[in-house]
């Protein structure tokens, strides 16, 4: 299976460079990008170093080092593994932050000192377990958006632009999808599909489809009766022509805000799937959910759940201080309010 | 109106139907009714047992078409699990439950009085607090207030709602020890006890949203023409705010709030369950973790159709409190 997370990274780099210069062929991308970048450097370094942490966790391959140890031979270790070295951690239970005497369980630590957040129930590293969360949580909010926005797409400006019988279809599905509450149909979606990755990814691009489609939807029935589509159709450009030169550049904008501001509900969302026990392996809010009983513990444990959501909050702050800055720069109306 | 009325309705009415099929496929087509009955009585069951358990339940006939009865017959179609499905759903009549063989009319009964005890409380704290203080925010916009409440509700909103229920409980809860940390009493008295720390972790996360939301609305009513005709005949700021914006803005407040009534009695799901409030929320979160199917079809069944109601009962007030709206 690893070289299917290898692909995806080699794919979103592409993907990454690609939209990079078409971005920057174009003068209101690469305006709105610079003042974004003046206004919340700070928010898109963060959110960029989580991507960073993310990839370094995407990236795996055996090699006979991992043959060496036993417990990682036959498995493929990622850069953020091969940094940390689980296989090395010789604690059994909990071990306070740069602990340098044992208190926990009596037994001497075979690594006082070493963990900058301590370790868990089971003697794994708090950072290394958060720094791992990172990618689960991208792949949950941005993977996920990022399959689902095409197809979500490719509904809505159909829908919108030829309208009649495709919209009529498009416009009740989606209002039936819309008419269960979203958390509920999540969670019918995967205790009906089963729990993993794969079928937590796919509940989650089912229940979040809908609001890509209805923003595609309503904007291209608006850019419909533009002038300058009118203007193409006279010139006889085709109806596929229009919506590629005319009506998707004029929803992208949009498109992205939805998709910053659906990531944060995504990532938020899961720590609940988490603690009703359907969440993803290794995510932050299971993390969180273990971790809350053992606030009663004395000493009282309080890195896990730190180190989890801080991280956790870190990330959805900022994808949401850069999704509001999105707004106010491009959209003019709220520009008018704000100022 | 009535047209409208009626449509509206119909309308609604399709998008039951459709949510029904959904529901079918998902609960009936995807999932094997045989994986739900081995799950049910167990992989050594008897063959009779497994077979009584599926009649019981009503998982006993084909998923569309009935092949024991002749092309004509009209019970080909009727007598299958789609129609059974619909039949239903449709009478309220839900069944047993797939867990423990109770029946879920009886457990939504019981449920949906400790979930109003605590939605309400809920829904009402939260919607006074976020008004007062969006209109708080609106009135000093552009302001170091006005500033320091938006970064407030950014940072409040970037939290997950679990870690506000951990916090809660532990500071408030364990350490404070002003609430008790969870449990219900049908005794209001008691019960209020009980409910005053989940309803205050409930409006504290969340406030950050609708004050948010609230605001641009109030900030978006304070830029109209009757606000500065009112200033100008000398109106105080207070008598402004509360009795020409507060009053106008109400429209778009009631459409976003006549939404979120119904689901008032499907409880709420997180506070529920860890604040020990045997609510229809709680059931749910029950139901997930005991593969217990029928009750989770109609948690989901009566939660999109409670919410379809309260979509139109928004447009009807819409329809009503506002009369530029077109009927057509």
């Amino acid at each position: 299976m690893h070289w299917v997370s290898n692909a995806i990274v080699v794919l979103l780099a592409a993907g990454a460079v690609w939209v990079a210069r078409y971005a920057a062929r174009d003068r209101f991308w690469r305006e709105n990008a610079a003042q974004l970048w003046r206004r919340r450097r700070l928010a898109i370094v963060v959110v960029a170093v989580y991507v960073f942490i993310a990839l370094l966790d995407s990236i795996s391959w055996i090699d006979p080092a991992s043959e060496a140890n036993a417990l990682t031979s036959g498995r493929p270790r990622t850069i953020i593994d091969r940094i940390f070295r689980p296989e090395t951690f010789k604690e059994a239970s909990y071990s306070a932050p740069l602990a340098r005497v044992a208190f926990y369980g009596g037994q001497p630590l075979a690594h006082p000192g070493a963990h900058l957040l301590g370790t868990d129930l089971l003697g794994r590293d708090v950072v290394y377990r958060t720094l791992k969360g990172a990618r689960v949580a991208l792949l949950i909010g941005g993977l996920t958006s990022l399959v689902v926005i095409p197809i979500a797409l490719l509904f809505g400006v159909s829908a919108g632009y030829w309208g009649r019988r495709i919209d009529d279809a498009v416009f009740f599905a989606m209002t039936v999808l819309a008419s269960v509450p979203s958390l509920l149909l999540l969670i019918a979606l995967i205790m009906v599909l089963g729990k993993g990755t794969v079928q937590v990814c796919v509940a989650l691009g089912v229940t979040g489809w809908v609001h890509f489609c209805r923003i595609a939807r309503g904007e291209t029935l608006k850019l419909r009766e533009a002038d300058f589509v009118a203007a193409a159709r006279a010139l006889g450009v085709s109806d596929v022509g229009i919506i590629r030169r005319h009506i998707l550049p004029n929803i992208a904008h949009l498109i992205i805000i939805t998709f910053a501001l659906s990531f944060t509900a995504l990532v938020l969302s899961e720590t609940i799937l988490s603690y009703l026990g359907i969440g993803l392996e290794g995510s932050w809010g299971q993390m969180i959910d273990q971790a809350r009983n053992e606030l009663s513990r004395t000493p009282i444990i309080w890195w896990n759940l730190a180190g989890a959501s801080i991280a956790l909050f870190t990330l959805v702050l900022a994808v949401n201080v850069i999704a509001d800055a999105m707004r106010d720069i491009i959209d003019p109306r709220t520009r008018r309010e704000e100022r | 109106m009535a047209a409208y009325l009626l449509r509206r309705v119909g309308y609604g009415f399709l998008t039951v139907l459709g949510v029904l099929f959904l529901l079918f496929v998902l609960f009936f087509a995807v999932t094997n009714p045989d994986d739900i009955a081995r799950k049910a009585v167990g992989e050594r069951a008897r063959p009779e047992v497994y077979a009584q358990w599926k009649i019981n339940h009503g998982y006993d006939k084909p998923l569309f078409l009935n092949r024991d009865f002749a092309g004509s017959d009209a019970r080909r179609y009727t007598d299958t699990l789609l129609a059974e499905h619909y039949r239903r759903m449709l009478t309220f009549d839900f069944g047993r439950s797939d867990a423990d063989d109770s029946s879920i009319a009886k457990r939504l009964w019981d449920g949906a009085g400790p979930s109003l005890t605590l939605t309400v409380p809920l829904f009402a704290l939260g919607l006074v607090a976020g008004i007062a203080l969006a209109l708080f925010v609106a009135f000093f916009r552009e302001t170091y207030i006005d500033r320091a409440v938006l970064v407030l509700c950014m940072l409040t909103m970037s939290v997950a709602s679990l870690l506000y229920i951990i916090a809660g409980q532990y500071l408030i809860g364990m350490l404070l020890k002003w609430f008790p940390i969870s449990g219900f009493d049908p005794n209001p008295a008691i019960a209020a006890r009980f409910l005053a720390l989940p309803v205050l972790v409930g409006v504290i996360s969340g406030l950050g949203a609708d004050v948010r939301f609230l605001r641009t609305v109030f900030i978006e009513e304070m830029s109209r023409d009757y606000v500065r005709t009112a200033r100008a005949k000398g109106c105080g700021d207070a008598r402004v705010m509360v009795r020409h914006v507060l009053r106008n803005a109400l429209i778009p407040i009631l459409t976003n709030v006549v939404v979120q009534i119904p689901f008032l009695f499907t409880g709420a799901l997180l506070l529920e369950s860890f604040f020990g409030i045997p609510g229809l929320g709680a059931l749910t979160v029950e139901a997930i973790q005991g593969n217990d199917f029928s009750t989770l079809r109609t948690m989901v069944y009566l939660g999109a159709l409670l919410f379809i109601i309260g979509q139109i009962l928004t447009d009807i007030s819409y329809a009503l409190a506002d009369p530029r709206v077109r009927l057509s």
